[in-house]
């Protein structure tokens, strides 16, 4: 065990290096001159050569790198040109209002999602359990710009329910979370469906029918623990899946999180900004999938570590 | 999401092209994907003789008197959108955009897939460990951010979309092939082959190739759902395809500061992308079921 955390830690480590290499790639790539954007229109070409030695950009391109890397390590992302703020502290402040919203997303869509499949998986073959399973299609199938667009027409706009966007209260977090977890709900009721499946035809489960348990007592208690065990390891994974929708998700709902930040930077151009970004979100996958693995065979010992 | 990854083998060959299309068209779900997916590429092939207006005429009379998209009609039968145009000719005519990407962003992220799957699974050794270490790197990339980096790089056009789609998007067809092209490397049938003598090319093409087919199949048309949804979040974005080339994701972007006034202008583009895209959901995830002997009678 203690050997597969280590080589699973420097995978990780390997695989992290290997983004920022990537990003900074396409960071050098980019056409546009810091340096000019610093300086400003009207400044002289020796004040643009000034502020280029200083940055490090008359470089070459190892060299660049390596400040880059020595930067990154130190918790150090660069510094947003056009807000004259360092990236850092920018995503900081943004960071806790997407953790919320992921709480919100994960929430959502376990509810949605184990209801769903639990119910297809007990009413297996019906038109019940066909239509549930083509519902968690379209929960797969649907753009979370649409979905979020359309909670908000029908929940916000005309019963006013909820407000039309913003951040604050429990309120303001029912659609967006809603919208961002419509997705995993599909995954997860097909998952749960499949799982739950496979419990039930298992030997123990005969028995405790056999010894006289009630029907949900089967169930709650002896099928349902089972069935969810792969499944929690899976959310690990699930952050991954946020990250691309939190752009569309808090754009779509004003919620000021690092996926509004991304967005604005998208449109300003604001390259270190969507660099930095991607990094703590590439991060925040690689951690999330190490942590599905680490959970994985602790709570199924028959997962073999390699 | 692992589903059938490692389980999808033999399927080309156990079963003959008429039982694979008779199954098929047994199960409701496939039927409904077919008809979803051949209404919407009808509508793309014949744009021009079924669309009822030109799709970038602004009309006089397609607004109201402020100036205001109009609501569905007997004119305009899905109403008008803010430059006063006909959205439902748009819709026809950016279903050609939507199937042009997804086509061809999505064929080439399968071809791309599966060239570093079958490399990275047959011959092993550093061009496996080269390869699917660049594969768990582009895994842990946010499809989403990359796309919009590399979106921002490039002037976006229909072709540089597509190409950003097709670069993030070949890692999963990678990982289904790799998977399968190593468990079938070592197959005993390869193994006696390769002691005949025989090169790797043969190998690879007559012996390798035919027994991948049924993933690369199921995974290719699972494939394009997720290319047209990730072009459609792109043009959403402003990113992707630009007007006035219409697109379902851009006519959503250009009118979507008219929501509350007027919701047709987001609601029928999206049925449009959800549609197309559970089309090839749906028939990626029949097509699985048909081509693997090893999940039959499993559900």
């Amino acid at each position: 065990m203690g050997s597969y955390i280590l080589r699973r830690v420097l995978q990780s480590l390997l695989i992290l290096l290997g983004i920022s290499f990537l990003t900074f790639v396409l960071l050098y790539l980019i056409p546009a001159d810091p340096a000019r954007q610093i300086a400003g229109r009207s400044a002289t070409a020796q004040t643009v050569e000034n502020i280029r030695e200083q940055l490090g950009l008359n470089l070459p391109f190892y060299q660049q790198y390596f400040r880059y890397l020595t930067g990154l390590v130190q918790g150090d992302l660069g510094r947003s040109y056009l807000q004259k703020t360092e990236v850092g502290e920018l995503i900081a402040s943004r960071l806790p209002a997407t953790l919320l919203l992921m709480l919100g997303a994960i929430v959502c869509e376990l509810a949605i999602g184990l209801t769903m499949g639990l119910v297809a998986a007990l009413r297996r073959n019906t038109a019940a359990d066909t239509s549930l399973m083509v519902l968690s299609f379209v929960g797969v199938s649907s753009p979370q710009f649409v979905i979020g667009i359309l909670l908000l027409y029908v929940f916000a706009v005309q019963l006013g329910w909820f407000p039309i966007g913003g951040y604050g209260t429990f309120r303001h977090m029912v659609l967006p979370s809603l919208t961002l977890g419509f997705l995993g709900a599909g995954w997860y009721s097909r998952m749960m469906r499949s799982s739950m499946i496979d419990v039930l035809r298992q030997d123990f489960i005969r028995t405790a029918r056999a010894k006289g348990l009630k029907r949900w007592q089967v169930l709650f208690g002896h099928a349902m623990p089972n069935a969810l065990l792969p499944i929690i390891a899976m959310i690990g994974i699930d952050i991954g899946l946020f990250m691309s929708g939190i752009v569309v998700v808090e754009s779509v709902f004003g919620w000021p999180g690092i996926g509004q930040l991304a967005w604005q930077a998208i449109q300003r151009v604001d390259i270190p900004i969507i660099m930095g970004v991607t990094l703590v979100s590439a991060f925040a996958i690689v951690l999330g999938n190490f942590l599905a693995d680490m959970i994985a065979p602790l709570i199924d010992p028959r997962i073999k570590l390699r | 999401m692992s589903v059938g990854e490692t389980a999808v083998q033999e399927a080309a060959t156990a079963t003959g092209e008429r039982g694979v299309m008779q199954r098929l068209f047994r199960r409701k779900t496939a039927v409904f994907a077919l008809v979803l997916i051949v209404v919407i590429v009808g509508a793309a092939v014949l744009a021009p003789l079924v669309a009822p207006y030109d799709p970038n005429e602004q009309f006089f009379d397609g607004l109201t008197l402020e100036g205001a998209p109009l609501p569905p009609g007997p004119q305009f039968w899905l109403g008008t959108d803010l430059l006063g145009r006909d959205l439902l000719s748009r819709l026809i005519f950016g279903a050609q955009t939507s199937l042009i990407i997804g086509v061809v962003a999505n064929g080439v992220a399968a071809a791309f897939g599966a060239l570093v799957g079958i490399l990275a699974g047959f011959f092993r050794g550093w061009v496996e460990t080269v390869l699917m270490r660049f594969t768990d790197l582009m895994m842990a990339f946010p499809a989403l951010l990359l796309a919009i980096t590399l979106a921002a790089l490039f002037r976006p056009s229909l072709w540089i979309v597509a190409m950003v789609i097709a670069m993030v998007n070949w890692v999963q067809m990678a990982r289904v092939v790799y998977t399968e092209t190593r468990s079938l490397s070592e197959r005993e049938f390869i193994v006696a082959e390769r002691s005949m003598g025989a090169g790797t090319f043969r190998i690879l093409f007559r012996h390798v190739l035919p027994h991948l087919l049924s993933s690369i199949v199921v995974f290719g048309t699972l494939g394009i759902s997720t290319t047209v949804l990730l072009e459609a979040t792109l043009s959403y974005l402003g990113i992707g395809v630009q007007p006035p080339t219409p697109s379902w994701g851009n006519i959503i972007y250009e009118n979507q500061t008219y929501f509350t006034s007027a919701p047709w202008l987001v609601f029928f583009p999206g049925i449009a992308i959800i549609a197309l895209a559970l089309g090839f959901n749906l028939l990626g995830d029949a097509l699985r079921e048909v081509l693997d002997p090893t999940q039959k009678g499993r559900h």
